[in-house]
């Protein structure tokens, strides 16, 4: 129906953005109903979002011409910010951020690093860039879970942990369950969807290759590719920050410095 | 073991205190005790009983003063050699899943070290639960998993043990099957306690001296007779 409305592609596109965050609308005015106050965040959300993503097809637009190493400092500060806010899911938790910027460095940069040498993902900018970005938005996702995981069963459970303690267990010995249960809860989300990939959903990429006319079958594979890249980045990210945050909520007499209401 | 009461303090501390976000939890506590006696730390709810006991075991660290033990500063000791000689038990047990004998192990198993069956059932016969080592400690009532906890605890051989109000969490049956194991194990076999409690009446049937604490400070302390009827 837009299409008949638009025939400028640009006014197209707008009208749909809008369709869709009408849509987003709704759900905020449900929740709200409901006694759930999601107005803010949303908006905020929704316009953080249109600003940043028109802002990097702009950049993108730009480095279509620019030379291949400039992807390199691109993708270092999606890092940063991936670090920065995935730091936020940890709050009260020291060194947070300065974890999560090492681990998604770690486990997204790693797989691209070693990806783009096998000549898995293209050294092309208009590749490696989106490419990259996927694992390290996955990646900043899945340290967020397993930061925020380790964070609540820690609170939870500060009197085994100083019992552990207590009895002479080390620092590290004391929270290892935690970690272990932060770090296989951080990974569900790429494990359902290595698992129902292409039964409950087409994932975008897929889509997008094949709206710009790649084959189906190349389409297909590749999207698993993708999807197997993801959970090696989001797995290493992962096994990383719950190895590190370990450090940070101890002090040097191994005493527990995450306490509730601390 | 024997009491040796005249014997040089085992415990010493030396104006210890704790201040948190400019709230004073303990201030200026000196007292110390000697191997074989028993020192009960009274005082109301808030008085920085418990927040005392937490610093002896160096689960916190004290803001001022330190604490001596056999005449070295703790602060020289590895603090889980430290806590291994200074074994706690809490007002709740925070039984490890799985069994109760692995629940004895922990301690040991930290040191490289593993308890024989023998040795399981003589700790579990300390605490009066001979049999006991492979009941899953899910299925334990709560003086039984205090108990546990006290056995567990033993499994380290302390040189001194701290007990954090240990019975207030039990209803009065499971109290008194605790009381009496810790009555056993402080008088028979003489081992050093510092035991926090609320109870008055606990802390004048098991300890010989007392200390009240109130607001974090020390108000009294002596021979439990003595302190308690002031």
């Amino acid at each position: 129906m837009l299409k008949l409305m638009f025939s400028n592609q640009l006014y197209l596109v707008l009208a749909q953005a809008l369709v869709a965050a009408g849509a987003a609308g709704v759900v905020v005015l449900l929740a709200h109903k409901r006694g759930i106050h999601l107005e803010s965040e949303t908006l905020v959300a929704m316009l953080r979002g249109i600003i940043q993503i028109i802002a990097v097809g702009s950049v993108l637009l730009l480095l279509l011409r620019a030379p291949r190493w400039t992807s390199v400092f691109l993708l270092a500060a999606m890092i940063v910010a991936a670090g920065a806010t995935s730091a936020r899911r940890a709050k009260g938790m020291p060194g947070a951020f300065r974890v999560s910027a090492w681990s998604i460095a770690f486990g997204s940069g790693s797989v691209i690093a070693i990806m783009t040498w096998l000549g898995v993902i293209d050294t092309a900018i208009t590749s490696l860039v989106p490419v990259g970005s996927m694992l390290i938005t996955n990646a900043m996702n899945t340290n967020g879970l397993a930061l925020n995981r380790f964070r609540s069963d820690v609170v939870a459970h500060v009197g085994e942990i100083e019992t552990a303690l207590a009895l002479g267990a080390d620092a590290k010995h004391s929270v290892a369950p935690y970690s272990q249960a932060a770090f296989e809860s951080s990974l569900i989300p790429a494990i359902d969807s290595l698992r129902s990939l292409g039964i409950v959903w087409i994932p975008g990429l897929m889509a997008g290759m094949l709206l710009s006319g790649a084959r189906p079958m190349y389409a297909a594979i590749y999207q698993f590719v993708v999807l197997a890249m993801i959970f090696a980045a989001s797995g290493l990210t992962s096994l990383v920050s719950t190895l590190l945050i370990r450090d940070g909520i101890f002090t040097a007499a191994q005493q527990l410095s995450l306490q509730p209401g601390r | 073991m024997t009491r040796s009461p005249n014997s040089d303090p085992i415990l010493r501390t030396e104006h210890l205190g704790r201040v948190v976000n400019e709230k004073i939890l303990v201030e200026d506590v000196t007292f110390e005790v000697r191997t074989g006696e028993v020192l009960a730390i009274v005082g109301p709810s808030g008085a920085g009983k418990s927040s005392l006991l937490r610093l002896l075991n160096r689960l916190d660290e004290p803001t001022s003063g330190t604490v001596y033990l056999e005449g070295t500063d703790y602060r020289q000791i590895a603090p889980r050699e430290l806590r291994r000689k200074l074994g706690m038990v809490n007002q709740r047990p925070f039984l490890f899943p799985g069994t109760v004998e692995q629940n004895l192990q922990f301690g040991p198993l930290q040191r490289g070290e593993s308890l024989s069956k023998d040795s399981v059932e003589e700790l579990l016969g300390r605490v009066g639960l001979q049999g006991y080592s492979s009941r899953n400690v899910a299925n334990l009532s709560g003086g039984e998993a205090q108990r546990v906890s006290v056995a567990r605890t033993l499994a380290n051989s302390p040189l001194v043990l701290l007990l954090d109000e240990p019975t207030s969490a039990l209803d009065q049956t499971s109290k008194l099957e605790v009381e009496s194991t810790i009555q056993t194990i402080v008088r028979d076999q003489g081992l050093t306690c510092i035991l926090v409690t609320h109870d008055t009446a606990q802390a004048a049937r098991l300890a010989g001296c007392a200390l009240v604490l109130e607001s974090g400070r020390v108000v009294r302390n002596g021979p439990t007779n003595e302190v308690l009827h002031a």
